[in-house]
């Protein structure tokens, strides 16, 4: 059943967000495994939320995920309203019972950073874990970390 | 859990890909990875067999801690007879995939026959198919890698592939995957070509869990935290493996001019400060480090060479960055041959990831061919008009090329030291054990290594074993064969778990007994995995043993035995095989020919 249409911009503080420094990433992926872990259950990258891009042999890796961008462009686009924003993280994050697998927000991000997953038939997207990123957590070169915006821009 | 539990088995005689259930009898006598491979190998071809025919059997092999989130979790190895040696080979690679064929749903890759034409395998999870690569044949591996990556549009796909080199039968050629991370040595590249096999391609996305996940999380937390506070990690990080290179030249273990000396004068051209220093154009040679899969430690190089240099200045096509100079790739193109340009060992490190050939065995064997040439037994004439030199970087990256692409007198170089040598009459210059060329750490200065070297089931090696911290403290042959021993059981049990090498500075067989036994089913202790280690030693032996091998290949070449190390600590020196040997054989429990007694392999299970 399709809940409430309300969507509020309104944070109740300033978010953090993460922030990404490509120049630490040796693109190990262990910020991959720890997002499939805290999500899924396992060690599996091809299910993680944040994905390591690596271009010219490895001279440059970067780190990548959801920005969760001011215009929220996958929350407009959801026609189930299966995507909201957390109030207290600023994350957009998945009802996966809302989720009807229609992948219009895939399409509506710019970024990229919302895909679906075949084996659930939802989308996943980063959900910033609530406000405690294992991806943070994970990584053993601080290229990822979780900061107050001002910082973060 | 932790294994998948299943076997991918492609004959390409038949052209057929089937699975099984992994036999986890087993996986719990030899874990993963080197030990599980051996175990299939033995029993699945009868050692005799040459190693580039289509009874020979190639396996890829992951390890249970493969593709986890414990430290280092990117590794895999490749297990056949090999081509070098004629001995059984077991190439240890890290990259990215090991962990994609594990998330793929497979503990071992199991290759077997020969295909009438070139071919690929494309894994996809269950989806496996054989496909023709006829236009893939006689590319690069970095070419077939944007290839495959470009047909199947897939970034995701992560390759293993062989170049011309493997293609050809270069005796050393190895199967490089993620583009310059390799199964390095022994030529495991040559049995995948001898198989008309070009490159394997997978994606897997099924993933991997462990049988007690907050167990194993808390101990890897730990052991991540060993790991980060040891100060030979912070140096493999810093510096990279090549930080050796400074040691080995104080101490007088570094291997110069095909080992005619112990230490190199070129060594501040060529060292880890060299990389990070400006030349005269203000170019420097070191971009960055880079991880495998999994690792906390990231001692991988990646660099680029000055577009000024004569290697690179009409060839555009190098103007990238790549894999950097390791500690091996320095020492085999530089203190061996003679060669200190800095571009020129980095430009002849890219062409060995970039057609596949091991850079220990490739310059080891230029060498040879160098002092054939000093001595005047070649010339020019025989060596394409390119004098052989020592200290002469152009011949370097020009032999480099010419062997990758199996032309001219690289073909000769591609055959390895001890078959060059013995070409020209002059064996006893061929710097190997059983065939394999040796690493850069001269016998006299660390006998300890030498026994290793002489006694390592693949030929001469440096990572099969770990006397270095004793050799380094006392010169002597007197109480080597314990700790020789000792770490070539460890490291045939680290090699086995899925994780690598380069953490065992930090962690002890305890550290590694509890991620397997928070990981595994069963109960895992340090014990264990001491006997895991020894059983998968024995094997090992064994296989050579029935492949016609004997106690007169445990080994080294004249000049380490008779011709004193001339400066360094080891000044004077040689080593003294014979005292440490028989010490070795009687601690293994092993006759007086090496051949482990009945009580030794029933005490393994190897006899029942």
């Amino acid at each position: 059943m399709v809940t409430s249409n309300i969507v509020s911009f309104e944070y109740v503080a300033m978010p953090k967000a993460l922030k990404m420094i490509p120049e630490k990433c040796t693109s190990c992926l262990m910020c991959e495994m720890a997002c499939s872990l805290e999500n899924e259950g396992l060690f599996n990258p091809a299910k993680s939320r944040i994905k390591v891009f690596e271009f010219e042999h490895g001279r440059t890796s970067v780190p990548y995920t959801c920005t969760q961008c001011e215009e929220a462009w996958c929350v407009h686009a959801c026609p189930t309203n299966a995507i909201v924003i957390n109030k207290i993280t600023g994350a957009k994050e998945v009802i996966d019972d809302n989720c009807v697998g229609c992948k219009v927000c895939t399409m509506a991000c710019p970024y990229g950073t919302v895909n679906y997953n075949s084996a659930t038939g939802k989308v996943i997207k980063c959900d910033l874990c609530g406000g405690d990123p294992k991806c943070v957590e994970a990584c053993p070169t601080g290229a990822i970390v979780y900061v107050e915006q001002e910082v973060a821009q | 859990m932790t294994w998948q539990q299943r076997v991918l088995r492609v004959n390409l005689t038949q052209g057929s890909c089937t699975t099984e259930p992994l036999n986890m009898d087993w996986a719990h006598d030899y874990l993963g990875e080197r030990g599980l491979a051996t175990r299939y190998l033995w029993e699945g071809m009868d050692p005799r067999v040459d190693a580039m025919s289509p009874d020979n059997m190639l396996i890829f092999a992951t390890g249970p801690l493969t593709g986890t989130m414990a430290s280092t979790s990117g590794r895999f190895a490749v297990v056949t007879k090999g081509p070098l040696t004629n001995a059984i080979a077991c190439s240890n690679s890290g990259g990215k995939f090991g962990a994609s064929l594990k998330y793929a749903g497979y503990d071992l890759l199991i290759l077997e026959g020969r295909a009438l034409s070139p071919m690929y395998l494309h894994i996809v999870d269950d989806e496996v198919s054989l496909l023709p690569a006829d236009d893939l044949w006689g590319k690069t591996v970095w070419e077939t890698d944007a290839a495959i990556h470009e047909k199947h549009q897939d970034p995701q796909l992560k390759i293993a592939a062989i170049g011309v080199a493997g293609e050809q039968g270069v005796r050393y050629a190895c199967v490089v995957n993620d583009l310059h991370r390799a199964a390095g040595r022994s030529g495991v590249g040559a049995v995948m070509g001898s198989k008309h096999l070009k490159a394997i391609a997978v994606h897997g996305t099924r993933g991997v869990s462990v049988d007690d996940m907050p167990r194993f999380m808390k101990v890897v937390k730990s052991t991540w935290k060993k790991l980060e506070e040891n100060t030979g990690r912070k140096q493999l990080t810093e510096l990279g493996t090549n930080a050796m290179i400074d040691t080995m030249q104080a101490f007088g273990g570094l291997p110069t001019r095909n080992f005619q000396a112990v230490q190199f004068d070129g060594t501040d051209k060529i060292n880890p400060e060299a990389m990070v220093t400006p030349n005269e154009n203000g170019h420097t040679n070191l971009i960055t480090n880079k991880a495998c899969f999994g690792c906390t430690i990231a001692c991988g190089r990646i660099a680029h060479i000055d577009q000024k240099h004569f290697t690179i200045v009409n060839r555009k096509e190098y103007w990238h960055a790549s894999g950097g100079l390791e500690y091996e790739t320095a020492y085999a193109f530089g203190p061996v041959c003679g060669v200190d340009d800095i571009d020129a060992l980095t430009f002849a490190g890219y062409l060995m990831n970039e057609h596949g050939m091991d850079p220990i065995s490739f310059g080891v064997t230029l060498a040879a061919a160098m002092e054939l040439t000093e001595r005047g037994i070649i010339s020019e004439s025989d060596t394409d008009g390119i004098p052989l030199t020592f200290g002469n970087a152009e011949a370097l990256t020009l032999m480099a090329e010419k062997t990758g692409k199996a032309e001219g007198f690289g073909k000769i170089l591609g055959l390895g030291a001890k078959r060059l040598c013995e070409k020209y009459g002059h064996p006893e210059l061929a710097m190997v054990v059983k065939g394999q060329e040796f690493a850069g750490y001269d016998s006299r200065a660390l006998p300890g290594m030498g026994l290793g070297y002489a006694t390592s089931n693949r030929g001469a090696c440096h990572l099969k074993h770990d006397v270095f911290t004793e050799d380094m403290e006392d010169q002597s042959a007197q109480g080597k064969a314990q700790p020789c021993k000792t770490s070539q059981d460890a490291i045939a049990t680290i090699d086995s778990t899925g994780l690598c090498l380069f953490t065992s500075g930090a962690w002890d067989l305890s550290d590694y007994a509890e991620q397997l036994d928070a990981a595994c089913q069963g109960h895992w202790s340090r014990e264990r995995l001491e006997e895991v280690g020894e059983r998968i030693w024995n094997l090992e032996r064994q296989f050579n043993l029935a492949a016609g091998l004997s106690k007169a290949d445990d080994t080294l070449p004249p000049r380490l035995l008779t011709e004193p190390a001339p400066s360094g600590t080891a000044k004077g020196r040689v080593c003294e095989l014979d005292t440490m040997l028989s010490e070795y054989y009687e601690l293994r429990g092993w006759n007086a020919q090496g051949v482990p007694t009945d009580e030794t392999l029933r005490r393994l299970g190897l006899q029942q």
